[in-house]
């Protein structure tokens, strides 16, 4: 990670201390006792955070016959995909034996307008405030931080009448509005700190070549700060695509985003529980985030640290 | 920027006005708009609809005498309590441990850390997996010939709430030594060379300088797990849907299911309104000590 155009205002994130050189203690003895209670804490607790994955690929890949027999931890005797092809087609939520295909692509429909749209509108907001502050737009902004802070429960029932109101309840694009407004605050907070840590003289320069208010935000701002609109971006497709509680209030069964739909079959009363199906649907709705954030690396991390520090 | 000769201030700055039109919507009507709307509507009896037919605090003298308000008040407060506290502490630790300038740094981070990618209900649903009594851990263990052993959190009323709270600081703590890595990582190196010199023992320096040097980014962890807790819903949903009974109901959840299957909205804005009262006890003093006295000083 050498490239400076990466770092954030403020260095949120916990990489860097490689580049000081030599420091510290001299090296000791591989075998210390030292080196032996570090890494063996550090590995055991690995293991435990590493069961449930585990756990879950082992007992996707068995047949029903072993799991009743076995034990959860022993590694498949014989694999088959069976459970992941039922899980992806024939899986059933109450009347509908379509799998979490369905939920699959309604996730996608949601998930990429949403983090579009709400991507879009926080930039604008955070280049608006740093750089075009008017009369009144710090009062608004703080109205929204402090907005982040306040249970979705309290807003859930209002926002339900306004989407009534204006004819998108229970359709996906209610929800993506849904997700718009409240991926809003910390995502403008996030565009707000960076544009602000730009240098001011950018800005008065491309205002004395007459530039405007989009003109320098197109060609400008935003193609310079790539990497914030990357870590936004993994910031909201992680958390839209695990959002459970907007998607059961705001759509209907036919339109439930891949969470909603996963609680559905896994948790049905109805029909004989297939332990193997439930925890291949549980890893293919884990599975977007998981590859969001293994691609991601180190951006993952300055993206929740800028958010969760600042937010 | 400068003063403009306009005559009329609304059309200066135009086009920034016009482009936070959604800030200005969502934080004026969502927000404030929609907040005051619940707490106005909690002091109603709404059923199925919401009407303006005021009944004073009736809402909440019946919030208060529901024994299942007083349970999910109690689950919050444990599962609230054992977050808290164990998620900074293995947080903590974790972190402390990273620091050690140790090989394969990255390699653990990304095991510790990619819970937190995983929702709640997939997180929820493996621990209901791997906490079945007839399949799981607790039959693992019987298999080994412990037969006597017994551990089934998700089907016993009286530790239901703790079997959740295992699962969320698998899923949480991750995020939590994240914070702490980059608090330890802001601590000057001079600090520790100058310890290692006094001849102070590793804990000590830890515990007593440079925990206190790290008072805010423990604070601000402190607000993070905190607005978390009273948020605790999808998790609970997917691993034991309030059950069994009613004893691992929570506050969320009370709300959502008198808002959309009792039809008694007056209860669920009453019981939303105890929430955002919980937020405000946690939030305004730390905003106060955060941003009050810079402002002031």
């Amino acid at each position: 990670m050498a490239d400076p155009a990466v770092t954030l205002p403020a260095g949120a994130g916990a990489v860097g201390r490689e580049a000081l050189g030599p420091s510290g203690p001299k090296p000791r003895h591989v075998f210390s006792r030292r080196n032996i209670f570090l890494y063996g804490t550090l590995f055991v607790m690995a293991v435990y955070y590493l069961l449930p994955l585990y756990v879950m690929v082992v007992t996707s890949l068995k047949g029903m016959p072993e799991i009743r027999l076995g034990n959860i931890f022993a590694p498949p005797l014989e694999i088959t995909f069976e459970p992941w092809v039922k899980a992806w087609a024939t899986a059933c939520t109450g009347l509908n034996c379509d799998g979490l295909s369905r939920g699959f692509w309604n996730s996608v429909r949601i998930t990429v307008p949403s983090v579009l749209l709400s991507i879009a509108i926080a930039s604008v907001n955070g280049y608006a405030l740093a750089n075009w502050r008017f009369k009144g737009a710090d009062t608004f902004f703080v109205i929204l931080i402090v907005g982040a802070f306040i249970p979705y429960q309290v807003m859930i029932y209002p926002i339900v009448i306004i989407l009534r109101e204006i004819g998108l309840y229970g359709s996906l694009s209610g929800l993506v509005i849904v997700h718009s407004i409240f991926g809003m605050p910390i995502l403008t907070l996030l565009f707000r700190n960076y544009f602000a840590s730009m240098p001011e003289e950018l800005f008065r320069a491309a205002r004395v070549d007459g530039a405007g208010f989009w003109g320098i935000f197109l060609r400008i701002m935003a193609p310079m700060s790539l990497p914030i609109f990357v870590v936004a971006i993994i910031l909201q497709v992680t958390g839209i695509w695990n959002d459970f509680l907007f998607g059961v209030v705001y759509t209907r069964p036919d339109t439930y985003p891949m969470t909603v739909q996963l609680n559905n079959i896994v948790n049905s009363v109805q029909g004989v529980k297939e332990y193997n199906v439930n925890m291949a649907a549980t890893i293919l709705t884990g599975l977007v985030p998981l590859i969001v954030y293994f691609i991601s690396g180190k951006l993952f991390v300055r993206g929740i640290a800028a958010g969760a520090v600042k937010g | 920027m400068s003063k403009s000769e306009r005559p009329n201030p609304l059309f200066r700055n135009l086009n920034a006005k016009v482009a936070s039109i959604p800030m200005i919507l969502t934080a004026s009507v969502v927000f404030v708009g929609g907040t005051l709307w619940t707490v106005l509507y909690s002091f109603t009896n709404s059923k199925l609809l919401p009407r303006l037919n005021f009944v004073g605090l009736d809402q909440y003298y019946r919030l208060w005498s529901t024994p299942r308000w007083l349970i999910s008040i109690e689950n919050l407060l444990i599962y609230g309590a054992i977050s808290l506290v164990f998620s900074l502490v293995i947080g903590f630790l974790l972190a402390a441990l990273l620091d050690q300038k140790i090989r394969f740094e990255d390699t653990f981070r990304t095991i510790f850390l990619y819970p937190f990618a995983l929702s709640f209900i997939v997180t929820g649903l493996v621990w209901q997996w791997l906490l079945n009594p007839d399949f799981g851990i607790q039959h693992v263990v019987r298999d080994l010939g412990w037969t006597s052993f017994s551990f089934d959190p998700l089907y016993n009323s009286s530790i239901v709430i703790y079997g959740i709270s295992i699962a969320a600081l698998w899923q949480g703590t991750g995020l939590i030594m994240c914070l702490m890595l980059a608090g330890l990582r802001g601590i000057d190196e001079d600090i520790w060379k100058a310890a290692r010199v006094d001849g102070i023992p590793m804990w000590k320096t830890y515990l007593f300088i440079v925990i206190p040097m790290m008072r805010p980014v423990f604070i601000t962890t402190l607000v993070i797990i905190a607005s978390g807790i009273v948020k605790v819903y999808d998790l609970v949903v997917a691993q034991t849907s309030g059950g069994p009974g009613i004893a691992s109901e929570v506050p969320a959840k009370y709300v959502y299911d008198y808002m959309f299957f009792a039809q008694n909205l007056g209860q669920g804005f009453a019981a939303s309104t105890m929430m955002l009262l919980s937020v405000v006890i946690v939030i305004v003093p730390w905003a106060y000590l955060e941003f009050g006295g810079k402002k002031r000083g």
